[in-house]
């Protein structure tokens, strides 16, 4: 789903839900989606997943254009330390992560909506607990609510 | 055949566009013998009426310098939309806000607090500040409005070209200019007069750069006694060549101090700070947190680094909500 369509999906219920954007690596947390569906695990419904082949290929550019178009948080998934499918991918995402934090706070932003989680091939469950405490995360910060100048 | 028209304005800038302009020298004669200048403040008598009488499309080319911060600015650049062909974003702050677009960190009551009361050097005790209209025997005077937010020249009005730097180099402002003269119009948004490569590809130091650049500290410039003959991002300075489009010969580093991003983004790139943070970040030679965020510590102002000329042109244009915790 392109980004821009993100502020246009229904709101399922009065109570705020928030949108959360998912950054997925292929190798890993996107396989451990599946497992979790094909599982029949249960996680919440707030999270519009971009596959990408890896952590690392996830622009910052990606990420604040996530949150101009209406995204509450962003979640960046990759493999864990050690195990990217390109050696060092994940890396490059965990400094690109800190560093966007910094300046997501600078910009008015808490750091708490972008948050970035090791999800190997396998880990359905961790992925599903991922899931549940960034959402409970987001909800405890409500909505993003930028401001009317963002978007001239 | 009539000479084309060129007219020349400024918005929020410092005046160095309109320096940087002059500073093409003895050819300011060949270009006067080339075109008609129809308007210019800082330089020639003519008044905004004067553009009011000329007829619609006939100026040829208007360069307009620094962001859109006042109701007047966006008058301005309308009014010169309307009597142009072609208008061009002269140089960072009319391309992407520049320095004053920093400002879009502030809210405008912060920014009228700060400058109007909180300066130590200001003494203002009945708390003064710009008003719309102030009467002066019986006569009412009209100030401008500030805008909520610094504005590029791209969000206001369509600009055909730009022409990057703060300030555009005097080689880079006649390369744009005989672009524009040539009658071979490039494509429309396109950078003129730059290079369409990043600084490295023509900096003199970047034979000296290993295949991998990896840092592990950082150093403020006058914090190191720079080896003019190695590549700065190897000594510990953050150069921001390899994200900056190139065109200015790396003035700054042959002057021993790194690239600051004045040259903005190279084509494709759409929020330079964020791109200029992702190159920064897959260059640090660590792999742990608290290695990482030591690194990081060393940048006091992250967004005023890499966003030094490209805030108000980033994915959200400056702070994303109002109150200030």
């Amino acid at each position: 789903m392109p980004l821009s369509q993100i502020s246009e999906v229904d709101k399922v219920s009065d109570q705020f839900e928030p949108k959360i954007v998912l950054f997925a690596c292929n190798w890993c947390t996107y396989a451990a989606m599946d497992l979790a569906g094909t599982s029949r695990m249960k996680y919440p419904p707030n999270f519009r997943v971009i596959r990408l082949m890896c952590s690392g290929r996830v622009d910052p550019q990606f990420i604040l254009e996530a949150f101009r178009d209406g995204a509450d948080g962003v979640l960046v998934a990759g493999c864990h330390p050690g195990d990217c499918h390109y050696m060092e991918g994940n890396y490059k995402a965990l400094r690109r992560m800190i560093l966007l934090r910094r300046i997501l706070e600078s910009l008015g932003i808490e750091k708490e909506r972008l948050r970035l989680e090791w999800i190997s091939a396998g880990e359905a469950v961790k992925f599903v607990k991922a899931a549940h405490e960034m959402v409970g995360q987001i909800k405890a910060l409500g909505p993003l609510q930028l401001s009317a100048q963002v978007k001239v | 055949m009539e000479k084309p028209k060129i007219a020349m304005y400024w918005c929020s800038s410092c005046g160095g566009c309109e320096e940087a302009t002059v500073d093409i020298a003895e050819k300011i004669l060949e270009l006067a013998d080339l075109v008609d200048i129809v308007f210019w403040p800082v330089a020639l008598d003519y008044k905004e009426k004067d553009v009011e009488n000329l007829p619609d499309g006939s100026i040829t080319v208007s360069l307009i310098n620094g962001g859109v911060r006042m109701t007047d600015h966006e008058h301005m650049v309308k009014l010169l939309r309307k009597k142009s062909k072609i208008i061009v974003a002269y140089g960072a702050c009319s391309s992407w806000g520049g320095v004053p677009g920093l400002l879009n960190l502030y809210g405008q009551e912060e920014l009228f607090s700060r400058v109007y009361s909180e300066v130590p050097t200001v003494e203002n005790p009945e708390q003064v500040t710009p008003s719309r209209s102030t009467k002066v025997d019986d006569v009412e005077l009209m100030l401008p409005e500030v805008l909520p937010r610094l504005l590029p020249l791209d969000r206001v009005v369509g600009v055909d070209y730009y022409v990057p730097g703060c300030p555009p180099t005097a080689e880079v402002t006649w390369r744009a200019l005989e672009v524009l003269l040539s009658g071979k119009a490039p494509p429309q948004g396109s950078v003129i007069g730059a290079s369409e490569k990043a600084l490295c590809d023509e900096c003199p130091l970047n034979g000296t750069k290993p295949d991998r650049v990896l840092v592990q500290d950082l150093k403020r410039p006058h914090q190191v006694i720079v080896d003019p003959e190695k590549c700065l991002l190897t000594q510990g300075l953050l150069c921001l060549g390899p994200a900056t489009r190139g065109g200015c010969q790396a003035l700054c580093v042959k002057a021993r101090m790194p690239c600051t991003g004045c040259f903005g983004p190279l084509d494709m790139v759409s929020d330079y700070g964020a791109k200029a943070a992702s190159f920064f970040a897959s260059i640090v030679d660590f792999q742990d947190e608290e290695s990482i965020e030591r690194v990081m510590d060393r940048l006091p102002d992250p967004v005023g680094t890499f966003y030094r000329y490209t805030l108000a042109s980033s994915a959200l244009g400056g702070r994303a909500r109002a109150n200030r915790k």
